[in-house]
């Protein structure tokens, strides 16, 4: 029986895990914005803000999902005149990243229009997630 | 406006995309195999293991045995649409696998048993997350990794050290 004993473990907790990371991938939360941090500026993401919705999209090399949440983004912010998708290499930018604790890719944050952080989704985020979050911004 | 800037983020380069489905048949292998050395113990199983890792790490993704097991037995059989990924996440997790079974490899030589079912039981977890779930080990682990490398980088950057003052 001890023999099963590391296997048991192994199979029970990465179960656990998989299933937290299964829900919670791709999920766009929103975030207050009285959380008082500061508003990220044109100089920060090396691009003008959207006149309304900025998508800061953080993306890696050694990441699938990467490459379907850019596809995503760009398609969506191709008809919008008032939104801007900027794709940053996080690798490349590790202070910002530190700054915005984002720790894995893909993660995206939306802005609004002050450069103010209001929602966020570590992984590929679902299209209609996206439409619905962008429709909710004046 | 469809601008999407990149800040020295290369997407024109040449990249390698292969068949999404091809990594996470061999994930199902590789969990099935790693998961018979947690029980067993056994060494040239491991080291089987061990030498499927590093021809994927080294050679690319395509190259291990168990890439050529899906496109000669499973591929034929699927049908629709192929989804494509680029070849440098898997094989990332490939890299990781490979330092984690050479890990168990040594330990298992040197009877460190702890060793070994820690350093399998890591490797296991991420083949079977990926083989379920689709974990994606690289989107996970690099930045973390960056991050925790140039940390340790500006630790080991003198400051102002040599400026001696001019006489």
């Amino acid at each position: 029986m001890d023999n099963y004993l590391p296997i048991l473990i192994v199979f029970t907790l990465a179960t656990a895990y998989g299933l937290w990371y299964q829900r919670s991938r791709g999920k766009l939360k929103s975030k207050s914005s009285r959380a008082g941090k500061p508003a990220l500026t044109a100089s920060d993401i090396g691009h003008d803000l959207g006149a309304r919705v900025t998508l800061v999209q953080f993306s890696s090399a050694f990441c699938t999902p990467c490459r379907a949440t850019r596809a995503l983004l760009t398609d969506i912010t191709a008809d919008l005149d008032d939104v801007v998708h900027v794709d940053i290499d996080a690798e490349k930018n590790l202070d910002l990243v530190r700054r915005l604790d984002v720790r894995s890719t893909p993660t995206t944050l939306v802005l609004n229009s002050a450069g103010v952080e209001v929602g966020r989704a570590v992984g590929a985020p679902k299209r209609a997630d996206v439409l619905a979050t962008l429709n909710g911004i004046k | 406006m469809s601008i999407t800037s990149v800040l020295k983020f290369n997407t024109t380069e040449d990249v390698k995309l292969l068949d999404a489905r091809g990594p996470r048949f061999g994930a199902v292998l590789t969990t099935i195999v790693l998961a018979a050395i947690l029980v067993t113990g056994s060494l040239p199983l491991l080291v089987w293991q061990l030498g499927v890792f590093a021809l994927g790490a080294f050679a690319g993704p395509q190259a291990s045995p168990y890439a050529f097991i899906y496109r000669k037995l499973v591929k034929p059989r699927l049908s629709g649409d192929v989804p494509t990924e680029d070849s440098r996440p898997p094989q990332f997790a490939q890299v990781v696998g490979f330092l984690f079974a050479l890990t168990a490899t040594l330990a298992l030589l040197a009877d460190a048993t702890a060793v070994f079912t820690v350093a399998v039981s890591f490797a296991l977890a991420a083949a079977f997350l990926n083989a379920v779930f689709n974990f994606c080990l690289g989107c996970e682990m690099y930045l973390m990794i960056a991050r925790i490398r140039s940390v340790i980088s500006k630790r080991k950057t003198p400051e102002d050290s040599y400026n001696l003052p001019s006489l």
